[in-house]
């Protein structure tokens, strides 16, 4: 079976990236999979059980200070040695900020093509063949490399599922701190962990504020109805631009594309670039004072009425049937 | 200091935006084709240090067909020195690799201190364009920023990361992206849509150019378009709408 790299991201602190799961979920379906990590002390025997309970066949583990002080120039180093080293017929990183740099990087350096912002995977006749969902999943688009290696940048959340779990040979790799050419890191700022939500991409119901809510003070209403739900918070544009919520939170055409069991949008009046970003969740719900609201257009169920006299008698009624 | 803006047109995210389901590719008919507004944000915190510094000089750069030329139009009239326009029949349907081999190439010959470019374009969102374009000329990227610092010499700025943000540095030359968070772009006014029209835009062919051969390209397999969404149940709230749609969770396992 063909080699596939992917690479994890590891945090400062030293945590395997969520993402991981699927990112190796797709190697596994193209290949045996190669987890290629940069970390600056060598990995430790959980984190290798970890990748191998993760699906991981084989862990290339490039050890360099560079690692956390230099920006993304070591992965792009440890990926074109792995590269060298297992002729891979795919890499495969996930649609983040770091790991897209790296993947068009790769690419440059490689001679290879970059098939970016992945949702599905699967080969056809030894084919890599990668599916998009584009403008907000109005199209389903399938591409490929022709000549030269494909580099795939994984969507987050997109890829469900477990690889079969192995226990994961380890190959160490020194490398030296490569600063030419790259940026510095000279702090991380992470950001407050305060809630045990769910994490917005993966999340099966999502609440949603836009303008409509008003005030950051106000917001807190959306996170009422988040916990009544269980569910992940969001917000459109306006909100994020009004200071309600941070800008992770956002969805949208250039924020965050979720598609949860259930997406509820209060106050938001559903531009089509909001929509881009929801409009494939199986059930939405609006809640907007405006009837002729975008969001409605695309709403399984909707109410005309004031989120603020709506939301707190849905909070009550969904906790006297919960109970 | 030369500061060059990579500006891209693109169709306007406003309107209902289509692919061509034969080719996989943009229907550029389907919307209006203007800057994307990512790349007006560039542009506008070029222009700040501009407007800082009389020094500056801001050049506009795109790659794209010859409508493209109305995305330089504005950049000029919205205060940029001057315009580069790739533009050739050969480009038609660059994937992200050949754009930035071509960029790279175009931004050799034109030459920079700093090069700014959005973090991601809406038509495309690949996001990839500036990292490759880094990697051909050996420079430093200090992608996806949400604000930066430009001074001669060095830049700095902070990015955003997945569970927080870095704070980050370069000597010059570098490559730099902005993300949504850099302040909306300046109207063009008045007096810039006049100069706009005496500003040199240079036209660059791909034969002026020295742009190395790749032996990989992406290709389309399939477009599939989905139908759209119905709209469902509306109700107007009278008092009774918050138990009804509870009901509905319910009764659709939701809850
Ligand atoms: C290039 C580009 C990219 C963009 N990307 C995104 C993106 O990723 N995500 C995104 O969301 N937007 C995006 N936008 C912005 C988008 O066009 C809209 O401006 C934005 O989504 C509007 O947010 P909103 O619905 O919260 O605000 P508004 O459009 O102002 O709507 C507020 C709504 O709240 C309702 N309301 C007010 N008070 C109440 C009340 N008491 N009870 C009930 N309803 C109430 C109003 O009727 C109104 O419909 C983008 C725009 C551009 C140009
Ligand atoms: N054809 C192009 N002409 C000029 N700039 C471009 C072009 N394509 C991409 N860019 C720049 O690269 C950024 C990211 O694009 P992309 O990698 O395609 O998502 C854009 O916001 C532009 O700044």
């Amino acid at each position: 079976m063909s080699n596939v790299l992917a690479l994890i991201e590891i945090s400062h602190r030293g945590e395997i990236a969520a993402s991981s799961r699927g990112l190796l979920v797709a190697a596994a379906t193209l290949g045996s999979p190669i987890a290629v990590v940069v970390s600056s002390e060598p990995l430790a025997d959980d984190d290798v059980a970890r990748l191998g309970e993760l699906g991981a066949a084989r862990i290339y583990s490039a050890v360099t200070p560079a690692a956390g002080t230099v920006l993304v120039a070591p992965a792009v180093d440890a990926l074109s040695r792995a590269v060298e080293a297992y002729e891979p017929a795919a890499v495969l990183t996930t649609n983040t900020a770091d790991g897209r740099e790296a993947a068009a990087r790769l690419a440059v350096r490689t001679g290879g093509s970059v098939l970016a912002d992945v949702v599905q995977v699967r080969t056809d006749n030894g084919t890599v063949v990668a599916q998009h969902s584009v403008f907000g999943g109005a199209y389903t688009v399938e591409s490929a490399v022709d000549g030269g290696l494909p580099i795939l940048t994984i969507r987050q959340g997109a890829i469900e599922g477990q690889a079969p779990a192995t226990t994961a040979d380890v190959s160490t790799a020194v490398m030296e701190a490569t600063t030419a050419g790259a940026a510095v890191i000279d702090r991380f700022n992470d950001d407050p962990v305060v809630s045990a939500r769910p994490e917005l991409r993966s999340a099966a119901t999502v609440v949603s504020g836009g303008r409509g809510l008003g005030s950051p003070e106000n917001f807190v209403l959306v996170e009422q109805l988040a916990d009544a739900l269980g569910a992940a918070i969001g917000a459109s544009r306006a909100a994020v631009d009004a200071g309600y919520i941070a800008q992770t939170a956002q969805v949208g055409q250039t924020g965050v594309s979720v598609s949860p069991q259930l997406y509820v949008a209060l106050g938001i009046s559903g531009a089509i670039q909001h929509r881009a970003g929801m409009q494939t969740a199986k059930t939405i719900v609006a809640i907007n004072k405006d009837e002729d609201a975008p969001i409605f257009d695309v709403a399984d169920f909707g109410i005309v009425g004031d989120i603020f006299t709506v939301v707190p008698k849905l909070v009550e009624a969904i906790k006297a049937r919960s109970n | 200091m030369k500061i060059v803006v990579l500006v891209k047109q693109v169709p306007d995210t406003a309107e209902e935006r289509k692919l061509d389901l034969a080719t996989g590719q943009l229907g550029r008919e389907s919307a209006d084709n203007v800057i994307d507004e990512i790349n007006e944000r560039a542009l506008e915190s070029a222009l700040r240090i501009k407007d800082a510094n009389k020094g500056t000089e801001v050049v506009a750069m795109t790659m794209g067909p010859d409508e493209a030329s109305q995305a330089l139009r504005k950049a000029l009239s919205m205060g940029a020195d001057s315009a580069v326009h790739i533009l050739d029949d050969s480009l038609e349907g660059a994937d992200t690799g050949r754009t930035a081999a071509t960029l790279a190439a175009a931004l050799r010959s034109t030459g920079f201190d700093v090069v700014l470019a959005g973090n991601e374009s809406t038509d495309g969102r690949a996001g990839v364009v500036p990292a490759m374009v880094a990697e051909h000329l050996q420079l430093p990227l200090l992608g996806s920023l949400i604000s930066a610092e430009i001074a001669d010499g060095a830049v700095s700025g902070v990015r955003q990361g997945d569970g927080g943000t870095l704070n980050v540095h370069a000597g010059l030359p570098a490559i730099l992206t902005v993300t949504e968070r850099f302040p909306e772009a300046r109207f063009p006014n008045f007096k810039g849509i006049l100069t706009a029209k005496r500003k040199p835009v240079a036209t660059l062919s791909v034969s002026a150019l020295e742009v190395p051969a790749s032996a990989s390209r992406t290709v389309v397999v399939s477009t599939v378009e989905r139908p759209p969404r119905a709209a469902g149940r509306k109700l107007i709230d009278d008092g009774t709408a918050a138990n009804e749609l509870a009901e509905f969770l319910v009764v659709n396992r939701l809850v």
